[in-house]
């Protein structure tokens, strides 16, 4: 992976010279960021792949970025697959299926959260007032709930056939008309909006980040958490499930789901890129979070449904939130850099 | 969005930029299409409510403000369409309304959350505490009583008075739940469950004024002849029984407490007095086609003398029967002397309320499906019983409660109200409990029907053993209070 990763950096420096901030940690985290999740998404990834990857050919390098660009090839046969895809997300029983189930799970564990920091206004809208972004936010399965919850969300991803299909799904219900709304872009290229200024929109900064089945997909989790901790206020909150690494992870995950059960398309998971909440707490404490709870979850594939466990061991949800006081953010992410290439 | 597709051109390059136009123009264009049709009707037509409900009954009615009291969908829009007028009252009328329903103390609950109980407590009701079922062709009887008369079993209500508080809980709601009085449907679009892009995702609603709505969840309360339900095509169970129910309001010769139910099984049907307060009672007889029209035609009078027989008469009792069940319940006696009750006589009747005689046909109706995609049926659209168990309503309420827990629960975790899940949970739900009370109404009722004397020796051990094991009569009515 860092090898990859240094391959990418040669590339960049190649480029041109960037005006956006952080556009090179955005055509890494690009790559990856979407928000899919158990089925196809591996499919996606290749795609989102072959956006970023144009992107990056374009993307300017930045001079604080000392990021790498993860590069893959793109099979055409992958991108068509996904096109058809895209209209399966809202498919409640289709490959989308535990994505859907999981809502029972997330949504609460997000909107608990954020009621026990905030206080509710209205109990019909119990988010009202609230901004949160939806990283990799997919067909917007899980942006559109937050929505009828009373927030302003933005769903963002790098696919344009998912902001597309979440765009179509969401202009049928008038009720969410203007509180749900979403942006083909990669959580880099919104940090940097945000932190160029170039956007003058306050709205921008956000209090909730929810990156739900996305992280294990990342190429480069450091810049995940910083462009995370950019556009997050103080005190903020930062909400990821993810999968652990683990040797029941990989047997579940990988063996079970994909190769025997077939309830993901083979090749969705890279157990190499899952990770550990004690590593996940590591990164983003040295990103200027505070861990508050992680909570293990489990997938009963006979009966369709989430539910939690005391074990982190398969599939966890974690809740971090920004520290108020923000740290200089240069020698902070180079530092949380150097030390995971020094692990690697 | 048009800035976005810029920023992305000038980021990416020619061909993303291709993709991005086609894919906002696509989504354009459905934007534009849905504001023609915003604007080709005017008036707003086109609304898309969170739930439509077509029936303005007890159910109805009680289903609109249970979902527009409940804290977590207040921000919900929700629609009443009732056919008739609005019934308001502000004192009730002086004589009683010959439509009575039982409320269950669940059913009061729920009624009582509403806000609706006090109003009804305030204008008419009667709490009863004892019931007591017999047989006219045996001395086989059971009584029901909480704690030894110390709580009460059930409350009679005027159906009147039910929609009429819950009508004026509905408009302290007025700011979300709205009312279309003397409107009629005619047509249900249904939605197909994975849509073209371009088709409606709702449940569309097409009044007969022209008017069409939308909504999300389509909650069908219109009755045991439900064109939801027809119109969905859903399977149902349904007979109708032989039979046909009289009602009345009876004068009583003399005031008593009047805090019993009373119900004799003829071979005919069931007869039943419900207390309505200390001198009057409803009549629910239940009784053939032939009879109910005989009793229809009768005079004041003779009515009322054929009420006080068919509660007083001995004459379908055969020696045999009688014999054997005395035995029976003198054995029974020997070993749990403590339990049973002695046999109370009923009130006699002196006379019937003015102009209060009406019949209608009983049936037993069971849709084999309670849900659809962004539909669910309530109350009688979905099951019909039989009047013997004084239940129809109280199956109703019970829906009722059951979907306000459910739906108040998807809302708040953000869910589509008329998403299948928690509907799926509704059905199930309530079909674990409908369907053995359906059962159990139906089985009485043909158990009753006849007067072949094995069937009536063993309805009478049945009773009589039921009536000595006060575990099982608790059960009974814990079951039937819900």
């Amino acid at each position: 992976m860092f090898a990859n990763k240094s391959g990418s950096v040669m590339l960049g420096l190649c480029r041109r010279k960037a005006v956006s901030v952080c556009s090179v940690v955005q055509s890494l985290v690009g790559n990856n960021l979407f928000g899919w999740n158990v089925g196809c998404k591996q499919r996606t990834l290749w795609l989102q792949m072959n956006v970023a990857e144009r992107t990056q050919q374009r993307a300017v390098h930045r001079k604080l970025s000392t990021r790498a660009v993860h590069q893959t090839t793109v099979d055409p046969d992958e991108l068509k697959r996904f096109r058809l895809l895209a209209g399966k997300w809202w498919d409640e029983n289709g490959e989308f299926k535990a994505l859907h189930a999981m809502n029972d799970l997330r949504v609460p564990f997000i909107r608990d959260n954020l009621l026990n920091m905030h206080k509710a206004q209205h109990p019909g809208k119990p988010l009202a007032g609230l901004r949160v972004l939806d990283v990799g936010c997919g067909g917007g399965l899980l942006t559109e709930p937050l929505g009828r919850l009373g927030a302003s969300v933005l769903g963002i991803d790098p696919v344009e056939e998912n902001i597309g299909t979440a765009q179509l799904h969401s202009l049928c219900d008038p009720h969410l008309g203007g509180r749900v709304s979403y942006r083909a872009c990669t959580l880099e290229e919104l940090s940097a909006d945000v932190a160029g200024g170039e956007t003058d929109r306050g709205d921008t900064v956000f209090d909730a980040v929810v990156a739900s089945e996305v992280v294990e997909h990342l190429a480069d989790l450091e810049t995940f958490a910083f462009c995370c901790s950019r556009i997050l206020k103080p005190g903020g909150s930062l909400f990821i499930t993810t999968i652990n690494k683990t040797n029941l992870s990989y047997a579940l995950a990988v063996v079970a789901a994909e190769q025997l059960l077939r309830i993901v398309p083979r090749g969705t998971h890279d157990w190499e890129k899952f990770i550990s909440p004690v590593e996940l707490e590591r990164l983003l404490e040295s990103n200027c979070f505070s861990v508050q709870s992680v909570q293990g979850m489990m997938y009963n594939p006979a009966s369709g449904a989430w539910s939690w466990i005391n074990s982190t061991a398969i599939n966890y949800a974690l809740h971090a939130v920004k520290l108020a006081e923000e740290p200089p953010s240069n020698p902070q992410t180079d530092k949380a850099d150097n030390s995971a290439a020094s692990q690697s | 969005m048009l800035n976005l597709t810029r920023a992305s051109i000038a980021r990416n390059g020619f061909g993303r930029c291709l993709m991005a136009e086609k894919r906002s123009s696509a989504v354009k264009s459905v934007r534009r299409g849905l504001v023609c049709a915003d604007h080709s009707d005017g008036s707003g037509n086109n609304e898309v409510y969170d739930v439509i409900i077509p029936g303005g009954g007890m159910v109805g009615t009680a289903m609109a403000c249970s979902l527009g009291m409940h804290p977590n969908l207040s921000e919900k829009k929700i629609l009443l369409l009732e056919a008739g007028n609005k019934k308001v009252m502000d004192k009730v009328p002086d004589s009683y309304s010959t439509r009575v329903s039982s409320i269950s103390p669940g059913s009061a609950t729920l009624l009582t959350g509403i806000g609706a109980w006090e109003h009804i407590t305030k204008w008419r009701c009667k709490p009863y505490k004892k019931m007591q079922v017999w047989d006219a062709c045996s001395d086989a009887l059971i009584t029901f009583d909480k704690d030894n008369l110390e709580e009460v079993m059930a409350y009679i209500v005027e159906n009147d008075v039910v929609v009429a508080a819950l009508t004026k809980q509905l408009d302290s709601l007025s700011d979300h739940v709205q009312v279309k009085y003397r409107s009629k449907v005619v047509k249900y679009i249904w939605p197909t469950a994975h849509q073209a892009v371009r088709s409606v995702p709702w449940v569309q609603v097409v009044l007969a004024c022209g008017e069409t709505l939308q909504t999300k969840l389509l909650i069908g309360a219109d009755g045991p002849n439900s064109m939801v339900r027809r119109q969905l095509g859903i399977p149902t169970v349904k007979w109708d029984y032989d039979q046909s129910a009289v009602v009345a309001v009876l004068r009583l010769s003399e005031p008593t407490e009047n805090n019993v139910a009373w119900q004799r099984f003829l071979p005919t049907g069931p007869i039943a007095m419900l207390p309505l307060s200390d001198t009057e009672s409803s009549l629910v007889w239940s009784t053939s086609h032939h009879l109910a029209e005989e009793l229809m035609a009768l005079d004041d009078e003779c009515f009322v003398d054929a009420i006080n027989s068919a509660f007083w008469s001995n004459v379908n009792q055969s020696e045999l029967v009688e014999t054997a069940g005395s035995l029976f319940r003198s054995a029974l006696a020997t070993i749990m002397p403590s339990a049973g009750s002695p046999r109370q006589l009923p009130p006699s009747v002196a006379a019937i309320g003015p102009k209060s005689r009406v019949m209608f046909p009983l049936g037993m109706g069971h849709a084999s499906e309670y849900i659809r995609h962004r539909v669910a049926l309530v109350g009688d659209a979905a099951h019909r019983v039989h009047p013997l168990a004084g239940q129809g309503a109280n199956l109703g309420f019970g829906d009722v409660a059951c979907l306000t827990q459910l739906l108040s629960q998807a809302a708040f975790n953000g869910k589509d109200l008329g998403a299948m899940q928690h509907l799926l949970e509704y059905e199930s739900e309530r079909q674990r409990h409908n369907l053995p009370m359906m059962a159990a109404i139906d089985l009485m009722k043909r158990l009753y029907s006849t007067n072949t004397a094995p069937v009536v020796l063993l309805r009478t051990f049945g009773l009589q053993a039921t009536n000595m094991l006060p575990t099982l009569k608790e059960q009974i009515m814990a079951f039937a209070s819900k």
